[in-house]
């Protein structure tokens, strides 16, 4: 049960932002332009960088369900969701996408944990300003949104099946949920 | 100077808002929102109190001088009371609800699983509501974002305190919204 009086039967970051739509609003609309809008880096790459830094906050609803996201976006390579959460080195993405996700964790410790010779690797790896950026504000982003879902201790599903059907719905984008649904 | 070419010389967050003016605007649509919008119990100086308190967790020197300088113009206090609380909020003569929401705010820097039913039950008798302790959450886990985007790309800040203070009453009055990134 949440710590405050939220929706019953409504997952995660759902039954916040039905508590308190004013706030949802926001939240929402930055969840589409960072992980939907214009960007160097694709959908499929943003969802992971966050499923990623989910993962590394020990946040079960939010790397559960961007997880699924990202495997959705990722078509016939979605194998390579689950390698990065289990291991960014050894998994089957780009060099340039490793050296990203090594800033986003270095950001999810604390913001200063980010060296000019992580961005240096970057670079070196191919990654632009605009690219490292976006990184940074995914994994911003999202040690905000794994502390809102848990600091208010809302539900979280157990059921795999459930994140599945959550991850399509992701993929098409993010529209703040209404009272009536 | 920042990890990456900004375009700008601005400090603190604003070099990374006039970069990337389409995601600044949910950002400071959330601030406003959150920490000045007028339908709330909670003043707006205990707002800026919380966002203050977390970036001096986070270490984070521009967020926390900036929102320091506002919550000093709020509650019209100097600034070695809001360094007092920083230091030790149980140790300093703010409200019993302000304690127990700045422990909240405290835990959620370290991880939202840190807080537990007791941060929230002690909260609620010292007379916190649902909605104000949302609000703590969401200001707390807001500036652990905030912090780390200003930190993440290595931006700069100036180091006089006092240039934050100065600020603080036009900042406190322009609000989130509609400021001019440049001034």
């Amino acid at each position: 049960m949440a710590h405050i009086n939220v929706p019953e039967g409504v997952p995660g970051i759902r039954s916040l932002v039905l508590f308190r739509p004013e706030t949802g609003k926001p939240l929402y609309e930055l969840a589409q332009v960072l992980l939907r809008g214009d960007s160097p880096l694709s959908p499929a790459e943003r969802e992971l960088i966050a499923a990623y830094v989910s993962s590394r906050n020990q946040c079960g609803f939010c790397m559960s369900s961007h997880a699924a996201a990202a495997r959705c976006l990722y078509e016939e390579s979605s194998g390579v969701v689950d390698e990065v959460l289990k291991d960014v080195e050894g998994a089957e993405v780009s060099p340039k996408l490793k050296a990203l996700l090594s800033i986003a964790g270095k950001v999810q410790v604390l913001g200063k944990e980010v060296t000019p010779e992580d961005v240096a690797r970057a670079r070196a790896q191919g990654a632009d300003d605009r690219e490292i950026h976006d990184t940074v504000l995914i994994a911003a982003a999202f040690s905000m949104f794994n502390r809102y879902v848990d600091g208010l201790g809302s539900w979280t599903p157990e059921d795999p099946a459930v994140y599945e059907e959550m991850g399509r719905r992701m993929a098409k984008g993010y529209v703040l949920p209404q009272t009536n649904q | 100077m920042a990890h990456i070419d900004l375009g700008n010389d601005l400090p603190g967050i604003r070099g990374p808002m006039a970069y990337r003016p389409e995601m600044s605007r949910p950002l400071n649509e959330l601030a406003e929102i959150l920490l000045r919008d007028e339908n709330n119990t909670l003043s707006r100086g205990d707002r800026e109190l919380i966002g203050t308190y977390v970036s001096s967790l986070n270490d984070c020197f521009f967020c926390q001088n900036a929102h320091g300088g506002i919550a000093q113009h709020y509650m019209q206090c100097d600034m070695s009371f809001i360094d007092a609380i920083k230091r030790d909020p149980m140790a300093t003569p703010i409200s019993g609800k302000m304690k127990a929401l700045l422990a909240i705010a405290g835990k959620v820097q370290v991880s939202g699983k840190a807080v537990t039913p007791e941060d929230i039950a002690y909260a609620r008798e010292q007379g916190a509501t649902d909605r104000e302790i949302h609000d703590t959450v969401l200001i707390a886990a807001a500036f652990c974002m905030f912090n780390r985007y200003v930190d993440g790309l290595g931006t700069w800040a100036p180091q006089d305190r006092q240039y934050y203070v100065n600020r603080g009453p036009r900042r406190a009055a322009e609000g989130y919204l509609d400021f001019d990134l440049y001034k």
